[in-house]
């Protein structure tokens, strides 16, 4: 077992195009820190994530997944959020069930000009799942090399 | 530069000075201006550069009202009247004694004192 | 097998200082696939692009990883980098390490690591990358501008002289918007009205341009080049077309007590009115909420007085629909309510007025034909105090705005400086916090307040105003300089209240799927680089509604917004998001999913035939997507249960790899 200090979590984000990439960049260009586990996936829209994504990231030894989104409403294209809020739902639960617990999954919004929440959001994610310590439920052996 | 000073008074306001923008709304609404030598807005001032033995010297800390105008009116919340109440918390604690102790009250009580008065006097005099 | 080559960016020392790019381009070297790896200073420059170009022809490279900035920065460089050796530009693929790495870490090793894996990240997909062929779309050769002040009226008459029709939609009875409240403009104090109605008459009269005053936008659809718009049109209850403008009923409307808007509130209008004398168009409206013949069907003295016949009390609001290119934003700004400033005494006293308020009292066309008047009592003031930065710069939640307002400290040393041109009798002091000017020749006319007209400028802040019972307000402030608090027994006061985008503004955001900013100001595309232009293509911004903006900079925006527009309307055809979904019609079952959740309606079904295993033919009902409308976002390839559906450039096994990628430590 690894020491809750020392345990560095492999975080998976998923950000779409419009609004969370924009504003993990602007997150960026004011040089606010978030922890180097986080490595951000860039797709269209929240909409566009599968949640085989999400399982094959966990299956692969992710320790936890998050992501953002346009705020409701704000969508580039007009109601992909809210897809993405019903599919998430409905998978995050599920995975509860099968004991990915939910602090490990989360939906957030992040508009373009939300550098400062980005990387809030991130610090705080990522410490909650370092409290969780390593995904071992869902981790396939046999993708270890 | 009083480092330690500084950094008791900030913690123990909770006041973080560089908010500051120097508007001097503060000043402009304190109604005990005329009876203080330091005004709220130098109070922020000097205890951001650390020049805190004047204000801890000065009687403007037992001038101050704590009737936080000052807080509520401030644009860039700030808290003045924390500050003040912060240093005049720093020459009591300095001075290793309170003024008023809770076992001190009985035999000071006076019917016709308001109850508010205690309240303010226990905040002025002891930590 | 891919021939994928690496390209690490230093970005002179913003990536190169954190992160080891040696070390990422010899770790990605080792990567299968990869035959070419290097680093260099300026990726982006010319001779970092010849880089690029010349190890593509060299190394026969079929695949290209640029480890740089953001792609929203530098992905169409680097595509037409690559496409100019002949290469499909859709090869490419960005790792983020200077925004989502250099710039946010501060240990050299973790930012190293990290470099490594989003190339690895970035090589895993380009692995997969298929050459992607873009489409064409055709362009509406007709622009719309939301918002018809000087922001809108200057896009539109800019779009109009190159020769394209515009559509102006306001929501007021006339166009023209918070300019013709004011009175004089800085630094020059040229007469507002006499540089602003000309350019609506000119409006007015240009066969291009096409005004929808009373009217606001309902719904929009469609995506850049084809936006397909409603516009509900307000009933006046007047007829345009009949209308002369000539005033006959605004004498005679027995309803007289209305607050006029257009005066803030400072006199009053009839419930038939024509908003100012020079409006655009110039018809008279009517005010449903107070016409004594809409609500109780009793009066109808207008209709009586009318020659023209102009007035319809049975006219409809009307819906018109329209097909436009692009669309320019210009909606504007309104200064915040003041009522929750207590302090000020702004709700208790008349005299108590914002900037805008006082603009009207010395405007000739205003509620006192410009001699500055006591609105309480109608006497002259003799002291007056200038407060500024109400409500701006306020990091307080709820209590104001964080943002400095920017053209306050300009207009009210020109509020300052004409009080004392034309009443040399009068004390005014001005309260100030910094004083804002600069700007070409704007310090200059600050100081000329102070210097030449004797403006008292006063370091410090307000901060109670009390109302006297013998009408006088009781000001106290600080006195920074001096060290001590002033006490000021003045006749008017008068507020720099901040100002803030108009209230349209966030509902119109969502019609247009245009961000915003925390503020409700529209987001533009790139804060240095792209300021005139949304982040959605085909939406465009101009004037206050991206920030405050004094009047100069509103027109040079408003003209720049033309030009972007004219760009884009003069192309006959749009080249395409080549990254559309497709549908593999061989596993497509023909459920219908992808076609219910597709926002566009880029999805249709066709009946096809098939060859069966068994050799035998037979027809399948398949979804097809129309590529010129799909706009890319997946909501499909999600919804697809047979995976059928897959979006190209982000497609399921694109993602996945990346997954992998990221995982694989």
């Amino acid at each position: 077992m690894q020491d809750v200090k020392t345990f560095r979590p492999k975080i998976v984000a998923f950000c779409c195009n419009w609004c969370s990439y924009a504003g993990a960049d602007l997150a960026g260009t004011n040089r606010l820190n978030y922890p180097a586990d986080v490595k951000i996936i860039r797709v269209p829209c929240s909409c566009r994530v599968n949640p085989m994504f999400i399982l094959r990231a966990f299956q692969r030894g992710a320790d936890g997944v998050i992501l953002c989104g346009c705020h409701p409403g704000d969508c580039h294209y007009s109601t992909g959020n809210y897809y993405a809020r019903r599919r998430m739902t409905l998978l995050f639960s599920m995975l509860d069930y099968l004991g990915i617990e939910k602090e490990r999954t989360r939906v957030e919004w992040v508009s373009a000009a939300e550098g400062a929440k980005f990387a809030a959001t991130m610090n705080e994610f990522v410490e909650t799942v370092r409290q969780l310590g390593p995904n071992k439920r869902l981790e396939d052996l046999r993708c270890k090399k | 530069m009083n480092k330690f000073d500084k950094e008791q008074i900030l913690h123990t306001s909770g006041v973080n000075v560089l908010k500051c923008m120097r508007c001097g709304k503060c000043s402009a609404t304190c109604p005990s201006y005329d009876e203080m030598e330091y005004h709220p807005h130098q109070f922020v001032y000097m205890v951001e550069k650390g020049d805190i033995e004047k204000l801890m010297a000065s009687k403007s800390i037992y001038k101050c009202l704590s009737c936080y105008a000052c807080v509520e009116r401030c644009p860039r919340g700030v808290e003045p009247a924390k500050v003040v109440e912060a240093v005049r918390l720093q020459v009591i604690r300095r001075q290793g004694a309170n003024h008023l102790t809770p076992d001190d009250i009985p035999a000071l009580l006076d019917e016709d004192l308001p109850q508010q008065a205690i309240v303010t006097a226990m905040r002025k005099y002891s930590k | 097998m891919q021939r994928i080559g690496v390209f690490v960016c230093w970005c002179g020392s913003n990536i190169a200082a954190t992160v080891d790019v040696s070390a990422v381009s010899e770790a990605l070297s080792h990567e299968p696939g990869v035959v070419f790896s290097t680093n260099y200073q300026y990726m982006c420059s010319e001779a970092g692009q010849n880089l690029i170009k010349d190890a593509v022809r060299e190394h026969k490279l079929t695949g290209v990883v640029i480890c740089s900035c953001s792609p929203r920065m530098h992905e169409m460089t680097f595509r037409k980098a690559v496409a100019s050796t002949g290469l499909n530009p859709y090869m490419v693929e960005i790792a983020n390490i200077r925004e989502q790495c250099s710039w946010i870490h501060k240990d050299k090793a973790a930012a190293t690591e990290k470099a490594i894996i989003l190339g690895r990240a970035a090589i895993a997909k380009v692995h997969l990358n298929a050459p992607l062929t873009a489409g064409q779309s055709p362009v509406t050769k007709r622009a719309l501008v939301i918002g018809g002040g000087i922001a809108g009226i200057q896009t539109a008459l800019d779009i109009a002289d190159a020769g394209f029709e515009v559509d102006i939609v306001e929501k007021q009875p006339t166009i023209g918007g918070k300019m013709t409240q004011i009175d004089k403009t800085f630094p020059t104090l040229d007469c507002a009205a006499c540089i602003l109605t000309p350019k609506m008459v000119d409006c007015a009269q240009n066969e291009k341009i096409n005004i929808f005053a009373y009217s606001e936008v309902e719904e929009v659809k469609g995506f850049v080049g084809n936006f397909h718009v409603k516009i509900n049109k307000k009933a006046r209850y007047v007829d345009t077309t009949k209308c002369t403008g000539c005033g006959e009923c605004t004498e005679k409307c027995p309803m007289k007590k209305i607050p006029n808007e257009f005066n803030l509130g400072l006199d009053n209008r009839r419930a038939i009115y024509i908003p100012f004398a020079q409006a655009v168009p110039k018809v008279a409206t009517i005010d449903p909420d107070h016409c004594n013949m809409l609500k109780n069907g009793k009066c109808g003295l207008c209709a009586k007085v009318c020659s023209a016949g102009a007035i319809d009390y049975k006219q409809k609001d009307e819906t018109i629909e329209r097909e436009y290119g692009a669309i320019v934003v210009a909606t504007g700004y309104n200064p915040i309510k003041l009522d929750q400033y207590d302090e000020f005494a702004y709700s208790q006293s008349p005299d108590v007025v914002s900037s805008l308020e006082f603009e009207r009292l010395t405007n000739a066309a205003g509620p006192t034909g410009g001699t500055l008047l006591r609105p309480s009592d109608g006497k002259h003031p003799h002291t007056l105090v200038f407060v500024q930065c109400v409500g701006s710069r306020c990091s307080q939640e709820g209590k104001g705005k964080s943002y400095c307002s920017k053209i306050c400290c300009m207009y009210t040393a020109k509020h300052a400086m004409l009080t004392r041109e034309k009443y040399p009798d009068t004390e005014v002091y001005v309260f100030y916090i910094d004083v804002r000017s600069p700007g070409k020749n704007y310090d200059e006319f600050y100081r000329r307040a102070v210097e030449d007209y004797g403006v008292h400028y006063v370091k410090g802040m307000v901060g109670k105003v009390t109302p006297r019972s013998d009408g006088k307000l009781m000001v106290q402030a600080s006195d920074l300089l001096a060290g001590e608090q002033m006490h000021i027994e003045a006749d008017m006061v008068v507020l720099a209240a901040a100002i803030e985008p108009d209230k349209s503004a966030r509902p119109l955001a969502t019609m247009l799927t245009a961000s915003m900013d925390t503020n409700d100001f529209f987001t533009e595309a790139h804060a240095k680089l792209r300021p005139v232009e949304s982040p959605t293509a085909g939406i465009f911004l101009s004037g206050a509604c991206q920030g405050p903006k004094d009047i100069p900079d509103t027109v040079a925006q408003a003209g720049a917004a033309a030009s972007k527009v004219i760009g884009l309307l003069c192309k006959d055809q749009l080249t395409c998001n080549p990254c559309v979904a497709h549908a593999d019609q061989l596993m497509c079952n023909g459920c219908s999913s992808c076609e219910k959740v597709c926002p566009y309606g880029a999805i249709t079904y066709e009946d096809k035939e098939f060859r069966m295993p068994d050799r035998t033919t037979a027809i399948r009902r398949v979804a097809s997507v129309n590529e010129a409308v799909c706009q890319g976002c997946g909501a499909c390839t999600v919804a697809c249960p047979s995976g059928a559906m897959d979006l190209k450039g982000f497609s399921n096994s694109q993602i996945m790899a990346e997954v992998d990628a990221i995982c694989k430590m």
